[in-house]
């Protein structure tokens, strides 16, 4: 695999993850149990959107054919996304949303703070600016996890419920693939292993003040950083996509 | 055109309001990176989040605003790095902020964050520092919800991010 086609593929897959997250985010917009949440939520999805927006710019910039930020977002297929599978999982109830939030940003955080630091200066520019972003929503969410999982008898059950029918989704956060490889050597991006060692570090202190158990590793599903996408996936792009697809270079 | 000075260009800037908080210039928010003269004006601008929606409407402010003022070409350059702080508020904005009922960002931005929040947040009203967090999320992307305890206002405060 060549340089420029690892890193097109790297940059589009985290555009892919802002934006199937800021997809599930927006179909909860306005069922917010508070105003508070309500107001978090789709502030956070805005910035998902944000940061999708200039991923895909510079994924359009380094393939050089002239492809735009709708093009990615709206003209490609199931199989052309490479999102995390974590990310496209129905949302559920408000425990398996903050679930699957924090097991994600757990680890964006921690990516997004290597590839700041990477030697690729367009990717480093929009990781320096999405971190602070993504601290603030990982504070927010873990707060929730902590107030749930240390709070009733109910809200304790079914915050652990969720964080156990989430877990078997994050072996992919760290399954390094060619592209990952290619990346990380080129640009100085960041080494999945070491990634892993400090997530589960900082999951586990959270989930330990969250009175929740951290499950044990089992199987791990993975496939969506290679296109193939839980059945889930096809309804969220047929929703997302259904304007372009049905009237095809549609402007406001 | 006579010769067109950067110093007139940014000047004429700092007259284009914030279309989220008017109160604010573009200029007192910290977001004109650049202004190059050349055969025409360019302006490099930085968003404040990701998704800010205002980002377009802002770009629009800056053309509409130099064409009022007989430049014809202007371009505008999106620059990202140094990523945008709330600690690129100018002290004349912070001023304004408060005097507007917004409590400015105390310096400074950053990890500090993710720990403990925000420190103690003075009432941009009566300045007592006895408040209240209602909401850490407000009206837009960038500010948080308070309220004052002494004078029991409610205001809103720049968050720092």
């Amino acid at each position: 695999m060549s340089t420029d086609t690892a890193l097109l593929a790297y940059v589009t897959r985290l555009g892919d993850n802002a934006l199937v997250l800021s997809q599930r985010k927006i179909e909860t917009v306005t069922l917010g149990p508070e105003l508070e949440e309500e107001l978090a939520n789709a502030n956070f999805a805005l910035d998902y959107l944000g940061q999708a927006r200039l991923l895909y710019s510079l994924a359009g910039e380094i393939e050089g054919d002239g492809r735009g930020e709708d093009d990615f977002a709206f003209l490609r297929s199931d199989h052309e996304y490479q999102n995390l599978l974590l990310l496209e999982q129905p949302n559920g109830h408000f425990g398996d949303t903050i679930a699957r939030d924090f097991l994600f940003e757990s680890f964006y955080l921690l990516q997004l703070e290597a590839l700041e630091q990477c030697s690729h200066t367009g990717v480093a520019e929009i990781a320096a600016r999405a971190v602070k972003e993504v601290r603030y929503h990982l504070r927010h969410v873990a707060q929730w996890l902590i107030r749930l999982g240390d709070g009733t008898a109910q809200s304790h059950a079914r915050m652990q419920q969720s964080i156990d029918d989430l877990w078997r989704f994050t072996g992919e956060l760290f399954a390094a693939d060619e592209i990952d490889r290619e990346f990380t050597a080129n640009y100085a991006g960041p080494d999945l292993v070491a990634l892993q060692d400090e997530w589960q570090k900082n999951v586990a202190a959270v989930l330990r003040e969250a009175t929740l158990t951290m499950p044990e590793d089992g199987w791990m599903a993975s496939g969506g950083k290679q296109g193939q996408h839980s059945e889930h996936f096809g309804f969220l792009l047929a929703e997302m996509q259904h304007l372009q697809r049905s009237h095809p270079g549609a402007t406001w | 055109m006579s010769v067109l000075s950067r110093d007139q260009v940014m000047q004429w800037l700092s007259e284009v309001p914030d279309p989220e908080i008017p109160v604010l210039t573009i200029t007192d928010l910290g977001i004109v990176r650049d202004v190059a003269v050349n055969d025409g004006v360019t302006v490099a601008l930085t968003p404040t989040y990701t998704g800010c929606p205002a980002t377009e409407v802002i770009e629009k402010s800056v053309i509409d605003a130099l064409h009022e003022h007989g430049v014809e070409r202007v371009s505008i350059d999106r620059v990202l790095s140094p990523p945008w702080t709330t600690d690129w508020i100018s002290a004349e904005g912070r001023e304004k902020l408060r005097e507007y009922g917004i409590a400015p960002p105390e310096k400074s931005a950053g990890k500090r964050a993710l720990l403990h929040g925000e420190k103690t947040v003075q009432c941009p009203r009566c300045a007592s520092a006895d408040t209240q967090l209602v909401s850490e999320f407000g009206s837009t992307a960038c500010k948080a919800s308070y309220k004052c305890t002494a004078c029991l206002e409610p205001f809103e405060y720049f968050k720092c991010i």
